[in-house]
């Protein structure tokens, strides 16, 4: 199998997008950990995960000693992880006029600067085995902007430079870290979407759908695997055409 | 050699991937300038000394570590 023997970190694997890609990994054959919020969150990881050798675990990435807390409880479990799935996000949307401090910080926080957190957390193992996957998902807000969603966008289009200056530092240990932005995706993110707003978005969209959550896992597992070898600083767009970069 | 000294030199040996053994490293020579080591190596040289003697090197000191020697006089006054 394509992932036989690595073990790969998953962040946001309780639902949407995040828990297709854990469930990918793990029948491409790795150990995979996945993290939610909350103890519960945790336990239906494991519930899903348990029969391919991984588990869930509680994560807030916003807060450093949880993620203290991952990286010393997977060093005596699991092993550290080759492959670093950064996919834990959340929306605020807002005009800018309307949008508070907190709205802001709370986006740029979780979508970004977990990120730093989580990346420099779980690089310093993969520089030692000289082999590591960070897989960030990114967004196609981040490259086309969308009224309401500055914050979004500003986190996003963030990790996309920061993916290109990793991928800088660490290619020479055979480290790459690549963006995977999707488009419009069926998940609890989008199920709040009004009818009319749906319609217009699908005028946009020349495969004419919104996209499942097994689309971006199958572009992540193309990343982690042999096939994403010789690829790194990349964003791959996965949106049905919606953006063409 | 002292024990600290001979674990440093090994630690530099391995990390900077060296084709001489620990006892012919020079003190004085500096990782950048003599042993051929970049940005990241340094980086990961000094992730290695933490590891092995269980402390932290707090950034502004990881500058200043550039020699052998430097090193050795680092592990030697904070461990
Ligand atoms: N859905 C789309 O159309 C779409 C489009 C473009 C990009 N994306 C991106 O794809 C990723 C996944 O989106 P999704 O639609 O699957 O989202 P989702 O269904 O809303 O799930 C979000 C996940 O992130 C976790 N999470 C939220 N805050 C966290 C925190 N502080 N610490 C750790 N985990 C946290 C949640 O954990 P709990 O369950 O414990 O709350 C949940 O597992 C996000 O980065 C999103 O921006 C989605």
């Amino acid at each position: 199998m394509q992932l036989e023997q690595q073990v790969a970190l998953v962040t946001g694997a309780s639902r949407g997008i995040g828990k297709s890609i854990a469930e990918t990994l793990a029948q491409a054959g790795a150990v995979v950990i996945g993290t939610a919020t909350s103890e519960s969150g945790a336990g239906a990881i494991s519930d899903y995960l348990s029969a391919y050798g991984g588990q869930g675990r509680v994560l807030d990435v916003t807060d450093d000693d949880s993620v203290q807390q991952l990286v010393t409880g997977l060093k005596e479990a699991s092993g550290l992880p080759q492959i670093l799935v950064n996919n834990a996000g959340i929306t605020e949307d807002k005009l800018l006029m309307r949008m508070s401090a907190t709205d802001w910080q709370r986006v740029l926080d979780t979508n970004l600067s977990a990120i730093y957190r989580m990346s420099k957390a779980f690089i310093r193992g993969m520089m030692k085995t000289r082999n590591g996957r960070i897989i960030n998902i990114g967004s196609v807000i981040g490259s086309m902007g969308n009224a309401g969603q500055s914050n979004y966008a500003a986190a996003k289009a963030g990790l996309i430079g920061f993916s290109k200056a990793l991928a800088q530092e660490v290619g020479a240990r055979g480290i790459t870290v690549n963006v995977v932005a999707p488009g419009y995706i069926q998940t609890d993110m989008t199920a709040d979407l009004p009818e009319d707003q749906k319609t217009a978005l699908l005028d946009k969209i020349p495969l004419q759908k919104l996209g499942e959550t097994d689309d971006i896992a199958r572009a992540v597992l193309f990343l982690a695997a042999e096939s994403g070898r010789y690829i790194t600083g990349e964003t791959l767009h996965v949106n049905g055409g919606m953006y063409m970069a | 050699m002292s024990d600290i000294e001979n674990k440093v030199k090994e630690i530099v040996v391995e990390q900077l991937d060296l084709d001489v053994s620990a006892s012919e490293l020079n003190n004085s020579a500096s990782f950048v300038d003599d042993l051929g080591a970049d940005s990241l190596d340094t980086v990961e040289l000094v992730m290695a000394l933490e590891e092995e003697f269980e402390c932290e090197i707090p950034e502004e000191d990881a500058e200043k570590i550039t020699t052998v020697q430097q090193a050795i006089d680092y592990v030697t006054a904070n461990v």
